[in-house]
């Protein structure tokens, strides 16, 4: 069974709890309408359950089949640059709207979320943030990512289903077994 | 040199250490590839059930996008499955796949018959990896359930382990 080998760290990019039992990794890609399917299912599980689930997603993006999945990416990071919370809020907009990716969108999306879109340009123009993706993709494949969404539960690839029900079900299971340890 | 023999099903899916036996496929409608093409350089077989499955980056996606990787092993992939020929070039056209797909297609499944990893109940082949060395010989091989995309992390830790000289002999 396939395995995360890169350990969540501080340069992570995470949501929810911190000392949560359960961190739930998702590999992604923003052009990809599974992963835009599966977006308001980690949303909910996260609200769900604040104290139990951490989510960190890792960029996956599919360059041959995805136009623009690169360059969103790094957006996701430049925008994260400027404050963690721009990461996420950049995250759920691309998400939101795939039809939105081209470079002329994005700048208009720094600008609606109040970035300093010239530096945010700058990165983008420079690709500054490109070897950190691929540095996640590369990971990626070290751990067995086999197509976008690919979730890791508590560093065990998750090869079931990322509909609401079953990713509850794997989720509850994992923190049913932490809590089970205790 | 890689076995030229032809014709010998295999019951059960080939392990590190046995001789890959050589096939002759379409890779086009005009175009046919052999295992014996590709003497002295590392290959990986990927069988898979069939083009089109509906997903973003389904294996055959996936290991387009880190070719790279796997040729800076010198390894060559090739897919394999059980679809016709001019199935396989509108699937290379749809997905801009840059390595060849071999039409295991007549006779059926002779190829993956011959590595045992043909499903006889629904006519297609395993999901089936198979890292052979320059001289023919199996150095990993690994069948994944049927609906799950094995990846990429066996192939490229097979390929690293035969870099570093652990390979198995026949």
């Amino acid at each position: 069974m396939s395995g995360l080998t890169i350990p969540v760290d501080a340069e992570d990019h995470a949501a929810g709890s911190s000392d949560a039992p359960v961190t739930l990794v998702e590999y992604g890609d923003y052009e990809c309408p599974h992963c835009a399917a599966a977006h308001p299912v980690v949303k909910t599980l996260l609200s769900e359950m604040p104290s139990d689930l951490r989510f960190v997603f890792r960029n996956f993006p599919l360059t041959q089949i995805h136009e623009h999945a690169m360059l969103a990416a790094q957006a996701a990071e430049a925008a994260g640059s400027q404050g963690e919370e721009h990461f996420w809020r950049m995250h759920d907009e691309m998400l939101e709207h795939q039809d939105q990716l081209d470079v002329i969108n994005l700048l208009a999306t720094a600008s609606d979320l109040g970035l300093d879109v010239s530096r945010f340009r700058t990165d983008l123009e420079a690709s500054r943030f490109r070897p950190r993706v691929e540095k996640d993709f590369h990971g990626g494949v070290r751990s067995g990512v086999n197509g976008t969404p690919t979730f890791f539960i508590n560093g065990v690839r998750h090869d079931g289903g990322f509909d609401e029900g079953s990713l509850r079900q794997a989720i509850r299971a994992a923190v049913g077994i932490h809590s089970g340890s205790r | 040199m890689h076995d030229t023999k032809t014709g010998q099903a295999a019951e059960r899916p080939l392990q590190a250490g046995e001789r890959a036996p050589d096939f002759s496929l379409l890779s086009t409608p005009d175009q046919r590839v052999a295992l014996s093409d590709f003497a002295d350089r590392a290959i990986i077989l990927a069988f898979y059930p069939a083009d089109f499955s509906p997903v973003c980056g389904d294996q055959m996606a996936l290991y387009n996008e880190i070719l790279s990787e796997f040729n800076s092993f010198g390894a060559q992939l090739l897919g394999i499955s059980t679809d016709g020929p001019w199935c396989h070039a509108a699937f290379v056209q749809a997905r801009k796949l840059r390595f060849p797909l071999l039409s295991d297609f007549e006779p059926k499944g002779d190829a993956a018959k011959r590595y045992g990893v043909y499903r006889h109940s629904e006519g297609v082949s395993e999901r089936a990896l198979f890292v052979i060395d320059g001289s023919g010989i199996i150095q990993w091989s690994y069948v994944s359930p049927i609906g799950v995309n094995p990846g990429a992390d066996g192939i490229l830790s097979a390929l690293e382990r035969m870099k570093a000289g652990h390979e198995v002999h026949s």
